[in-house]
């Protein structure tokens, strides 16, 4: 079983209107392994990850975490499309941190990280408070409890963000440009918050602009442009020597 | 202040100019003549002059204000005044909660209860709540009797009072006013915030009851005390269906004493005392809910919050 990839896409497509934005990814996310996905704005890559949970909807191909498929359900030969209620369990597992933090703006730090284990899988106060608690202080925001969303820093904001994914005890985290709308003296908190998790074993999608990060952290780099995965390897192998031009273009401009 | 400091940094290289200012009045500050507003003074003066006439005029008409005053707390102005404010809060309740129902079905996905939604604005709002009201009171030359098919039947006339045809006609017009603002509340709440209950496997309805109707809250706040100020006055139609009303507690008192203007600005002192009370307390309402969601409420939750700042402002 631990064989089995934990996030496994076969030729997955998805378009908007008339506008293909996945041409067809194939890839492969083994347990404990972490992923970063690269690639040019409009490249596909968050749209991708976007998927992975259900946000978006796949029009071809197949995509499932952890042995099921994500969003469908197979009943005989056919796919019937889940239920609203079905797929918010399966996003259960999946832990995912935005771009933009998305923490709740009228909730505490605490009380951001409480939410989901105490509604969703109906936890006891005493002990979801427990491990936000733990949690929070894991992301070294331990005396930030009682602060709102507003009155944090970007940095800590996304850190918040990263204990609230971490509450519902996820198999797999999505992180889609985590430090991107952050200034860049706040980067390094958030990344140090990852490196710590990937450390632990967690399994990570993470969509990047650090091409530093994905080469120290990552076990797997993904090069995408224009709804492909042009290029896939060890990240230090495809940093130092990328075999296509358009990956080479990339990062020389990144880097 | 800004030409003070400014001329105080340009010292150095204007020795001149700065020293000539310094001679002649100091730092401290400019004299300069201000503009005269004529204009202001003119308008004023017209208006009070006009305000003059009217008073003159209305002291000089055939209006007896003692018994204006008189009303003023007579059992009858007193009742119709309970019972402009009941149905008031009753019907604005009943429409926050239509309202909150329809502007929900608006947003769905399903093309049942958009349509729904769209139909029951349209009609309600597209009809004279007066209109409405009679219809309601009306309902018994249509509908005789009341039937809940296993449980009973009973006369229109007995269950449609004039109290329940008031509340039904002012809420569901309400709720149809009240479900387009909540949508735009609902709609005004960022999507990025859905996204995030979505994926840490919140259902559709715990995202709208946890996340996205409280902060859609600060937009839904205001324009309601609004039409709770609309609705106080809105109230008086209900006199035409025979509710006892403050306009029909005047109509009941000038009928015998012919004291018509009189009672008329008795009632008018009420709703006005009404609109105001509530006009206060939605601006109050307005400047806590429209602060940016960036300035944060204070610790322990709006109430404590609400609390700590009266007990703050009367220290």
């Amino acid at each position: 079983m631990t064989a089995t990839p934990l996030v496994k896409a076969e030729a997955v497509r998805k378009s908007f209107g008339r506008l293909e934005v996945l041409k067809g990814i194939d890839l492969e996310v083994a347990r404990g392994e972490v992923c970063c996905v690269v690639g040019p704005s409009g490249s596909g890559k968050s749209t991708f990850l976007r998927c992975i949970n259900h946000l978006e909807k796949v029009d071809a191909g197949r995509l499932s975490v952890d042995g099921h498929l994500v969003g469908y359900r197979v009943k005989g030969e056919r796919l019937h499309e889940m239920r609203e209620r079905e797929v918010a369990a399966q996003r259960r597992d999946i832990g995912m941190v935005f771009q933009r933090f998305n923490l709740f703006p009228h909730m505490t730090a605490l009380e951001n990280v409480m939410e989901a284990p105490v509604r969703v899988r109906r936890e006891p106060k005493a002990s979801a408070r427990e491990r936000a608690v733990r949690l929070l202080d894991r992301v070294g925001l331990a005396d930030k409890r009682a602060m709102y969303p507003g009155q944090l820093s970007g940095g800590q904001q996304q850190r918040v963000a990263i204990a609230r994914a971490l509450a519902m005890e996820p198999k797999l985290m999505l992180f889609d440009e985590p430090t991107s709308a952050l200034d860049p003296e706040l980067v390094g908190e958030v990344l140090d918050v990852m490196r710590d998790l990937a450390t632990s074993g967690m399994t990570m999608v993470v969509v990047t602009h650090e091409i530093g990060f994905a080469g120290e952290v990552g076990d797997a780099l993904v090069f995408m442009d224009d709804g492909r995965v042009v290029e896939s390897g060890r990240p230090r192998a495809v940093i130092a020597e990328p075999r296509h031009d358009r990956t080479r273009s990339f990062l020389s401009k990144v880097l | 202040m800004t030409t003070v400091s400014s001329s105080d940094t340009s010292a150095p290289t204007s020795p001149a100019v700065t020293g000539a200012a310094d001679g002649a009045h100091g730092t401290a500050a400019l004299e300069a003549v201000p503009v005269r507003h004529y204009g202001r003074w003119v308008a004023a003066a017209v208006i009070v002059a006009f305000l003059l006439l009217l008073f003159r005029a209305f002291a000089a008409a055939d209006i007896d204000y003692s018994v204006t005053k008189h009303f003023l707390t007579a059992g009858t102005v007193l009742h119709g005044l309970v019972n402009t404010l009941l149905i008031s809060v009753l019907a604005q309740a009943m429409g926050i909660g239509l309202g909150i129902v329809f502007a929900v079905m608006a947003m769905s996905r399903n093309p049942v209860m958009k349509t729904t939604s769209w139909v029951y604005v349209w009609l309600f709002r597209g009809t004279p709540v007066l209109v409405q009201l009679l219809l309601w009171y009306n309902l018994s030359l249509v509908f005789p009797a009341l039937t809940l098919p296993g449980v009973g039947s009973w006369s229109t006339n007995h269950v449609v009072t004039p109290f329940v045809a008031a509340l039904l006609g002012l809420g569901i017009n309400e709720g149809a006013y009240m479900a387009e603002i909540t949508r735009a509340g609902l709609g005004s709440v960022d999507h990025g915030q859905v996204e995030a209950s979505h994926a840490l496997g919140m259902s559709p309805r715990l995202t709208l009851r946890r996340v996205v109707l409280p902060q859609a809250m600060r937009v839904i706040i205001p324009p309601t005390g609004n039409e709770f100020v609309n609705m106080l006055k809105t109230s008086s139609l209900a006199y035409a269906i025979q509710y006892g009303e403050l306009l029909q507690s005047a109509v009941k008192i000038y009928t015998n004493n012919l004291a018509i203007v009189e009672l008329l600005l008795t009632i008018s002192v009420w709703y006005l005392a009404l609109t105001t009370v509530a006009t206060v307390v939605q601006s109050r309402l307005e400047r806590r809910y429209s602060r940016g969601v960036r300035i944060p409420p204070v610790r322990g939750g709006r109430v404590r919050a609400a609390l700590g700042r009266r007990q703050g402002g009367s220290a």
